[in-house]
């Protein structure tokens, strides 16, 4: 074993230094450089996030109750290191001398808000900055509606309860004021301590207690956990996961677009792994026979392969880390600003995943050629034609493709989107492999009318059958990446940024009784505002599900738990509304109101185990209404339109007593005439989510940029395919270039029937990977992404050029000095 | 003493005509020290034969025995041991590894035996074809004559006993290929290593002690050679 290890260092070096493990080598670089930078960096970058989504909840963890929560749930927390802020809020009515205002009344300490910060406005509805810390005791800051309804200017004093405050600012933002549409009255902020002075938190008051916790992830994830099994079940446990549905779609989607462009990444370079190695066994036939030949074991032949193997991985993967490392900086500092908080620091994590990946594609995909080598006969040094058994390729590389996506899984934690990109591949792989053949035997019949150079590159293609279908395999792969990456650029991101235009909604109207509809309207276009789309809106409560009462069959998490108990915004309409895609039923043509049906969202449907034909019964209003769930549907959040849960067939909630609300776009001229909405359409609630609309556009401008850098390695990955694809027909190449060159060929027409070959390759991969990159672009938009998705003509174009210009140019470019090198050397070393 | 034997050894393979006989029932006996030229036109199963003798392919039918010991009985790995203690080969196209210098290939087989103080032995069968200024050198740095010049020290450097060329002049011009002709029959004298040899030229053959005549796998002659 000594000698094999000593033959295999010395054959390493070798090899390094002639270049025969620069592809494969090359390709496990790229392939653990991307995952290692964009696993790490998603990770990094999901943990600040989730920081910053935190934001929505004012800290990472939230926990809601009735009562005041046990002292315990905050000693372990400071003694796990965690950070806790308090926040009472109850309704009160809100006196300014007679007149008087119910709102929501929000006493905090000095921690809040442990994530994000408050913004404050010397005016009502003026603009607003930032601000650290919170009203000193004896003030408060009360939001432009409170303040615009009682008429009182800053500076002015307010009663609540036994407690007489100053109001010293506007409150324009806080983090957690959250954009749920409950029945949001106006907010007052003032100071914990002069909570107990207010003696409105007696006995029988409507308060919340909440309590915020902040930290490093670990430790919140271990005290959520600890705190799930203290905890009531009255008390309602929230993380930052779970805040809001807005940012949550935001960041899941820049997340999807980093991992879909680590997992292409990967795969490509798997494949280009696959074929360097195919490649680098092939060159080792004549070598391991000749070391049979002279005494060398099969055992030997194993110890140098498996040695020189592990020794390419290992640099790979710290090559592949190392330049990982440096890529997530530089990911890290083009998406700086993105994320409010530090990114964690770096751990040794990423240097295992490099391993990993680069152990599981050498294993995978390297091995099995290089396993074949074993089998070499022997008398292959008096029989050149003598080579080992084929390699029954499906069973190891199935294996290996299995090995990759349950590691790319562990990766991203998303079957989906690895079943997408696998499956997609694979089936890529199936089509170009199908396509090719049919197109080489096409060629063997066009070539007759060609000059020399395409009939010697056409018939090229025909005669070297299986190798010129992998090659359009390779080829055809990496132009279908290259076609996708224009495309996801182009089309899904802007298709992206769009779903969040300039003018999308920034405030949303709610409580709009049905006689201010009109008036209301009116007013806002007076007011150069967009007519708006009113949106019918009723509140009930879900009792049952198919006759059983929700009591019976209480979900387990708080979320279910919330969706079950509390009141629920329903609204109905005839057509599906945008924004709204049916993935489950189908949508109501022309609904019967005597059998009424209901449309839920994926979130309802998924925390309430509902199915479609389940029958949900509802109070509405003290009404008991039944109906049928028609449909499932997938809600884009982040599109800031009004949009709900439930959602009934037309006819059914017409005659309960409901309202109106819609979603308006205001720009900072047209804000000051919300305080006269307010005074002219008193019941009329305004939710401003302008703040939450910047940072959700805030994260798609940044994650786009990040998605692009990402590419990159994908753009890489897939130059390496094209490589390894040129340099497997290198050899025979170089043989057949010297026998044409002494039969008396000239350098310049061998080297354009060359360019010959190459270029019908790249015409036919070119055909095959516009059609590969429209199906799943396609795929990728409508089901990935729920986005609009457009066939565009274009691709088509770009893959008959890129084909062309790619592939021809480099495979012409890679072989020129196979071309040119001395016939006499190239048959002598044949 | 008997180095070498072949026992009614056949080599038939299936081909889509049927089954196709390679080399048919070849039966001969070599002495230690003693040169053999396997002659014969061209596919009449020198090269198949010569594989077979030395173990690197096996017969369909027949025993071939190396040293007294049965070869075909022996499994891959049995055979290859036995060619690292034994054999040596020199090919019609050289072999040499193109990324290992001249030294490096002559060093080949000592590593493969594991043998001690390898780098000595293989300059001293360097210089003993002429070739130690040029052991730095790569084989394609090389001409053909020299390369077979290495291919012949990496043959001798393990002191087999016995030597397999295949057509080894082959690729040369003739004054080159009397040289090399001459280094092998050298080596065959003064190291007694025993040269089983396959070639068409006629002169070369006749150099050797015993020349073995095959046609479409047959012993069709078995004569004494002009040495």
């Amino acid at each position: 074993m000594i000698k094999a290890l000593r033959f295999a260092l010395v054959a390493f070096g070798r090899d390094v230094r002639s270049g025969e493990l620069a592809v494969l080598f090359g390709a496990l670089v790229v392939a653990v450089a991307a995952l290692t930078a964009v696993g790490f960096f998603t990770s990094r970058v999901s943990q600040a996030i989730r920081a910053q989504a935190g934001e929505v909840l004012a800290g990472d963890l939230r926990l809601e109750s009735g009562r005041s929560p046990s002292p315990r749930y905050e000693a372990e927390a400071r003694s796990r290191g965690l950070a806790v802020a308090h926040l009472t809020s109850f309704p009160s009515v809100v006196y300014a001398g007679d007149v008087s205002q119910l709102a929501t009344v929000f006493g905090a300490d000095a921690a809040y808000p442990l994530r994000g910060q408050l913004k404050i406005a010397a005016v009502p509805y003026g603009s607003a900055h930032p601000v650290s810390g919170i009203p000193a005791p004896g003030e408060a800051w009360a939001d432009s509606r409170l303040l615009a309804r009682l008429a009182v200017p800053v500076g002015g004093r307010l009663r609540l309860g036994a407690l007489s405050v100053r109001v010293t600012a506007v409150l324009d933002y806080r983090p957690d004021q959250g954009t749920g549409l409950a029945d949001l009255a106006p907010t007052i902020l003032i100071n914990g301590a002069d909570l107990a002075r207010s003696e409105l938190l007696g006995p029988g008051s409507r308060a919340t207690w909440s309590l915020l916790y902040a930290g490093p992830p670990a430790a919140v994830d271990a005290y959520a956990a600890w705190l799930r099994t203290q905890k009531s079940a009255a008390e309602r446990l929230t993380d930052a996961g779970e805040s809001s549905e807005q940012m949550k779609s935001a960041t899941e989607r820049s997340g999807r677009f980093l991992n879909l462009a680590a997992l292409v990444t990967v795969l490509l370079a798997a494949v280009a792994v696959a074929m360097a190695a195919r490649r680098y066994a092939s060159r080792r036939l004549d070598l391991v026979a000749l070391l049979k030949s002279l005494g060398a074991s099969q055992r030997f032949v194993l110890g140098t392969t498996l040695t020189e193997l592990v020794l390419v991985g290992l640099c790979g993967a710290v090559a592949g880390t190392v330049l990982g490392f440096g890529a997530e900086s530089g990911l890290a500092w083009l998406v700086r600003g993105l994320l409010k908080t530090e990114l964690p620091p770096p751990s040794l994590l990423p240097a295992w995943l490099g391993l990993g990946t680069a152990a599981t594609m050498l294993v995978g995909f390297a091995l099995p050629p290089l396993l074949q080598l074993r089998r070499v006969p022997p008398a292959r040094v008096l029989r050149h034609d003598l080579a080992p058994p084929p390699l029954r390729w499906g069973l190891p590389y199935l294996a290996a493709a299995g090995a990759l996506a349950a590691l790319l899984y562990a990766l991203v934690r998303d079957p989906r989107l690895v079943g997408y990109a696998v499956g997609g591949l694979f089936a890529s792989a199936l089509v170009l492999g199908a396509a090719g053949t049919l197109l080489v035997r096409v060629t063997r019949s066009v070539r007759g009318g060609a000059g020399i150079a395409w009939r010697y590159g056409l018939a090229n293609v025909a005669r070297r059958g299986r190798e010129s279908v992998v090659q359009i395999v390779a080829f055809g792969l990496s132009l279908t990446v290259l076609l996708l990456l224009a495309l996801v650029r182009n089309d899904l991101i802007d298709e992206w940024q769009r779903s969040l235009p300039p003018g999308a909604p920034n405030h949303f109207l709610i409580n709009i009784p049905p006689a201010d509809a009109g008036p209301l309207a009116e007013f806002l276009t007076g007011h150069g505002v967009a007519a708006p789309v009113l949106a019918p809106w009723v509140r009930a409560r879900l009792v049952a599900v198919n006759g059983v009462p929700m009591q019976a069959r209480m979900p387990r998490s708080d979320r279910g738990r919330a969706f079950a108990e509390r009141e629920q915004n329903l609204s109905w309409a005839e057509a599906l509304p945008p924004d709204n895609r049916v993935v489950e039923g189908a949508w109501w043509q022309h609904p019967d109101p005597a059998q009424p049906q209901v449309s839920v969202a994926t979130e309802f449907q998924e925390e309430l185990g509902l199915k479609v034909g389940d029958r949900l019964g509802f109070d509405v209003a003290g009404e008991s209404i039944v109906a049928t769930v028609a449909n499932v549907r997938k809600v884009r959040w982040d599109g800031f339109r009004p949009n709900f849960f439930l959602l009934f067939a037309p006819g059914v909630l017409d005659a309960s007593t409901g309202t109106f609300m819609t979603s308006v776009h205001l720009d900072a001229a047209q804000r000051p005439a919300l305080a006269e909405l307010v005074r002219r359409f008193p019941s009329v609630t305004v939710i401003d989510v302008a703040a939450l609309l910047g940072e959700v556009r805030r994260i798609m401008d940044r994650a786009a940029v990040a998605v692009e850098y990402v590419f990159g390695f994908t753009l890489v990955a897939g130059l390496a395919v094209l490589f390894a694809a040129i340099q497997s027909t290198r050899d025979e190449r170089r043989y057949e270039s010297a026998i044409l060159r002494t039969l008396g060929a000239s350098r310049r027409t061998v080297l354009y029937g060359v360019a010959a070959e190459f270029t019908a390759l790249g015409l036919l991969s070119g055909v095959l990977a516009a059609s590969a990159a429209s199906a799943i672009g396609w795929l990728i938009a409508s089901r990935l992404f729920g986005l609009h998705y457009a066939f565009d003509w274009t691709v088509w174009l770009g893959g008959l050029l890129a084909g062309a210009l790619i592939v021809g140019v480099a495979g012409t470019f890679a072989t020129r000095r196979v071309v040119q090198s001395s016939p006499m050397r190239s048959l002598r070393d044949a | 003493m008997q180095v070498l034997e072949s026992r009614h050894v056949a080599k038939e393979v299936s081909s889509p005509e049927g089954t196709l006989t390679i080399v048919a029932d070849v039966s001969f006996a070599v002495e230690r020290g003693q040169s053999l030229a396997i002659v014969g036109p061209s596919g009449s199963g020198k090269s198949t034969l010569l594989a077979i003798l030395a173990g690197l392919d096996l017969p369909t039918r027949g025993t071939v025995l190396l040293n007294g010991t049965e070869l075909t009985a022996l499994d891959e790995d049995g055979r290859a041991r036995l060619r690292a203690g034994h054999v040596g080969f020199v090919f019609q196209s050289f072999h040499l590894v193109p990324s290992l210098t001249a030294l490096e290939n002559v060093l080949l087989p000592l590593e493969l035996a594991g043998t001690d103080g390898a780098p000595a032995r293989a300059r001293e069968a360097l210089d003993r074809v002429g070739l130690d200024a040029r052991r730095r050198h790569y084989p394609r740095q090389l001409s053909g004559g020299e390369q077979q010049r290495v291919a012949i020290a990496r043959a001798f450097v393990a002191r087999p006993d016995l030597l397999f060329a295949d057509e080894p002049t082959g690729n040369l011009d003739s004054a080159t290929g009397a040289r090399i002709a001459e280094l092998l029959f050298e080596f065959n004298r003064e190291l007694g290593t025993t040269l089983v040899l396959v070639t068409h030229e006629q002169t070369l053959a006749r150099r050797c002690r015993r020349v073995l005549s095959l046609d479409a796998g047959r012993v069709v002659a078995d004569v004494a050679g002009g040495a």
